[in-house]
């Protein structure tokens, strides 16, 4: 057991003879066990996956509770990931690891490898309505070209980083800059991503993005046209009109639909932008970083004057954005224009409501590698064999034991979200490419008919007593 | 009861691995078979307990060295002063700069002593300890971020040549540097000397007070740290070409020292992309020398 001997934060390690003092984060001279909270843990690279999902997602300690029987691995639901197995090169040399175990009765065979890709990228999504850059603006870190701005989706704006054009296509530091870039946010670090004529945005994966220094607290609720008719109701009585200001399609309470089914009177406003529909309305401001996505911080810019044919004074208005994050109440005064009140406890829980229906804005990162060339040759001597086994479904393809999925087409070109990978899966070699774990289970027979190295098939019992290292789980924080 | 070493096979059995505590040894030796078999069995043989030596006398070891002497006793304590006593007098260093190549060194003897080798390996993390016989040579990847999968370069060392040590140093690796390299490889006539001069060096490769270079004292990242409270560094940041150039010419000038007092054969500096070789001499054979040969393309993608 690992003893404590000075401060509680403090682990005195007693593994080997060193007995290194290990600070809470921090691992021993070793590299090999570190203080995890306070728990003495191992941390090898090369990684065990547990199929268990009754884990809890943590490191299994070392020697927790002494009774510990010295195998950390228990066979009947352990999954050997690539990460830390190696590479080989030149490829026609086997795999690694190319372990055979018995799985459901089945002999089933994983063969294990760091894929090493120079075609590879992440495509990252940010959920937020702020405006990040123009489709197509040009993504770069330290100053160098990583990627590019690509569609705007639902509440989210996506980015496509990396890929052979930036990795070699360019100068040696863009190609070196683009690496770092690519593994850090595959490993789940901050990258800071500066979009030519747009934002600057911390991205990690599985955190809110943070646009020009401000963390994004939520998503949308929906489009401006959609959160008057979710809340269409609850509005209903109690103001005039609403208006949910959005980037993309602004809505408003008396003319919306939903307003008039419930009988809502026309109120007179005017709204400058392009009409869409009855309530709907595009282009209401440009896209910035302000209210809903637009650029501006007083939502009344985005009005025309009232109709003093059906205005009247008193009217009471509510404008919010579609996170609930801006919000304002006006009441028209004798001259019809709208002058900023107190809001009233009633509109405030409605706005409070919105918030509350936002999801948390996050940051998703999806690794997107090709393994179609001659990292197959380290599984079989006859590499198309595997396209066909994995298009046919008789091979399984993970990444770091996460599930990936392999897009129809040639070759096996797959996209896996990192934060399901074990921690530190990603490394990268100068050339520059990114080393990704990538795992191929397939039954052993079928296994034999696809050409592989059927004489380096080593049992999953004689990998345990030796290079067996680490059992975890998914990092915490992971979505299933 | 002594601790028994992990011993285990890499590589479909052909390098052995062997492990105790911080120690991380991959061995391979080529020659006829019952000798093979011998000099492994030697190794596992003198691995063992030997950590256990070194730590009976790790506080001395953790301490500055002194030029001229040392209390020390262990065999391979005593290498790893005499391979720091060099820089001692302008330098802080402690034997434990030596630590690694002084293994690699004493597990290769071990090997050598017992068998007939027509060449072996004992490689420590990455400082390694070569044996050569006449016509025989290795091929050694180069790294430029040890933290990292990945090859920067190949070189080959030929038995014509002195070099029989290999080490890498920088700031990506499992010890503290003072500097700001991401890799310096020396190659030495020893491990334990080149370890130590990889280390020299490297702490060399800096730029004092630049604000991109953030560091902090040793003990406040690992309790019981030979640097104690020495600043070390932690992250380097973007740096303009000239910056990089100044860093490694510091490095150089060192290097170049030390090749003048015979330390080092060669030595290959890396920061940020740019890389710097020196050490060749004029050796009158047509021997290319190992370090300005061009990388080997061994890279294959996916």
């Amino acid at each position: 057991m690992p003893t404590d001997a000075t401060a509680a934060d403090k682990i005195r390690c007693d593994a080997c003879p060193v007995m290194c003092y290990i600070k809470p984060g921090a691992a021993g001279a070793c590299d090999r066990y570190a203080n995890q909270d306070g728990q003495l843990v191992r941390v090898d690279p090369h990684i065990l996956l547990e199929r268990t999902v009754s884990h809890g997602g943590r490191l299994v300690p070392f020697q927790a509770g002494g009774d510990w029987d010295g195998n950390i691995v228990h066979e009947h639901d352990v999954f050997v990931t690539a990460i830390g197995a190696g590479t080989t090169y030149p490829d026609y040399k086997p795999a690694p690891f190319i372990v055979s175990s018995q799985v459901d009765g089945v002999d089933m065979v994983t063969v294990v490898t760091e894929g090493i890709f120079s075609y590879c990228g992440v495509k990252v999504k940010i959920d937020t309505d702020r405006f990040l850059g123009p489709e197509t603006a040009t993504v770069r870190v330290q100053g160098e070209a990583v990627g590019h701005v690509t569609t705007g989706e639902y509440g989210s704006q996506m980015l496509s980083l990396g890929g052979v054009h930036h990795l070699t296509g360019g100068s040696k530091k863009e190609g070196r800059v683009t690496c770092d870039a690519l593994m850090d946010l595959s490993n789940c670090k901050p990258v800071e991503l500066a979009i030519d004529g747009g934002a600057t945005v911390l991205v990690q994966a599985g955190y809110p993005p943070v646009v020009n220094g401000v963390a994004e607290e939520r998503m949308r609720v929906g489009c401006g046209s959609a959160a008057i008719g979710m809340f269409a109701k609850q509005w209903h009585g109690k103001v005039d009109e609403v208006v949910v200001v959005d980037d993309h399609i602004t809505g408003v309470l008396s003319e919306h639909q939903a307003g008039k089914v419930l009988d809502i009177a026309d109120t007179g406003i005017k709204m400058k932008g392009r009409r869409s529909t009855p309530g709907r309305y595009f282009q209401v401001a440009e896209p910035g970083t302000g209210w809903g996505g637009t650029r501006i911080s007083d939502p009344l810019s985005i009005l025309g004057p009232f109709d003093p044919k059906v205005s009247r004074p008193g009217m009471t208005m509510l404008m919010v954005s579609t996170t609930g994050e801006h919000a304002a109440y006006y009441e028209l005064d004798e001259g019809l224009r709208p002058v900023e009140k107190t809001m009233p406890t009633a509109l405030k829980l409605s706005v409070e409501r919105i918030q509350e229906n936002c999801e948390p804005a996050l940051c998703t990162v999806l690794f997107m590698g090709g393994a179609g060339g001659s990292l197959r040759a380290g599984v079989t001597d006859n590499p198309v064999r595997l396209t066909r086994s994995v298009k046919d479904a008789l091979t399984r393809v993970t990444s770091g034991g996460a599930p990936v999925y392999v897009w129809p087409g040639g070759g096996i070109t797959f996209m896996v979200d990192v934060t399901r990978l074990p921690a530190g899966a990603f490394g990268y070699v100068p050339t520059p490419a990114l080393v990704a774990p990538i795992e191929f289970t397939m039954r052993l027979a079928d296994y034999a008919t696809l050409g592989g190295h059927m004489d380096h098939v080593r049992p999953l019992a004689s990998l345990t007593a030796n290079e067996a290292r680490q059992v975890t789980a998914p990092r915490p924080g992971s979505r299933p | 009861m002594t601790r028994q070493p992990q011993v285990g096979w890499l590589s479909c059995g052909k390098r052995l691995h062997l492990q105790d505590g911080p120690i991380d040894l991959i061995v391979e030796a080529h020659g006829g078979e019952p000798n093979v078999r011998a000099a492994y069995v030697a190794a596992i043989g003198r691995f063992t307990g030997l950590l256990d030596e070194l730590c009976d006398e790790l506080t001395l070891l953790r301490t500055a060295a002194d030029p001229k002497t040392s209390a020390l006793q262990g065999v391979v304590a005593c290498r790893m002063h005499a391979a720091v006593a060099p820089f001692a007098a302008d330098h802080f260093i402690t034997p434990m700069a030596a630590v690694a190549g002084s293994v690699a060194e004493e597990i290769l003897g071990s090997m050598v002593q017992t068998a007939l080798l027509d060449r072996a390996y004992v490689n420590n993390g990455g400082d390694i300890a070569l044996h050569l016989t006449d016509g025989e040579q290795f091929t050694v990847g180069l790294m430029d971020r040890p933290d990292i999968f990945g090859l920067m370069r190949t070189t080959t060392i030929r038995s014509c040549e002195l070099a029989r040590g290999v080490a890498t140093s920088g700031r990506h690796g499992r010890s503290f540097s003072l500097g700001i390299a991401d890799a310096v490889t020396v190659l030495a006539r020893t491990a334990a000397q080149a370890d130590a001069a990889a280390t020299i060096i490297a702490n060399a490769v800096d730029l004092p007070g630049h604000p991109a270079v953030a560091r902090c004292p040793a003990r406040e990242i690992q309790e019981d740290s030979d640097l104690g409270a020495r600043l070390v560094t932690r992250d380097v940041g973007q740096l303009s070409k000239p910056e990089i150039a100044l860093a490694l010419e510091a490095g150089a000038a060192k290097t170049r020292q030390l090749l003048g007092l015979g330390l080092i054969e060669a030595a290959i500096l890396h920061l940020q992309g740019e890389t710097c070789v020196i050490g060749v001499k004029g050796s009158g054979a047509n021997v290319p020398h190992p370090l300005v040969r061009q990388a080997d393309e061994s890279m294959i993608h996916a």
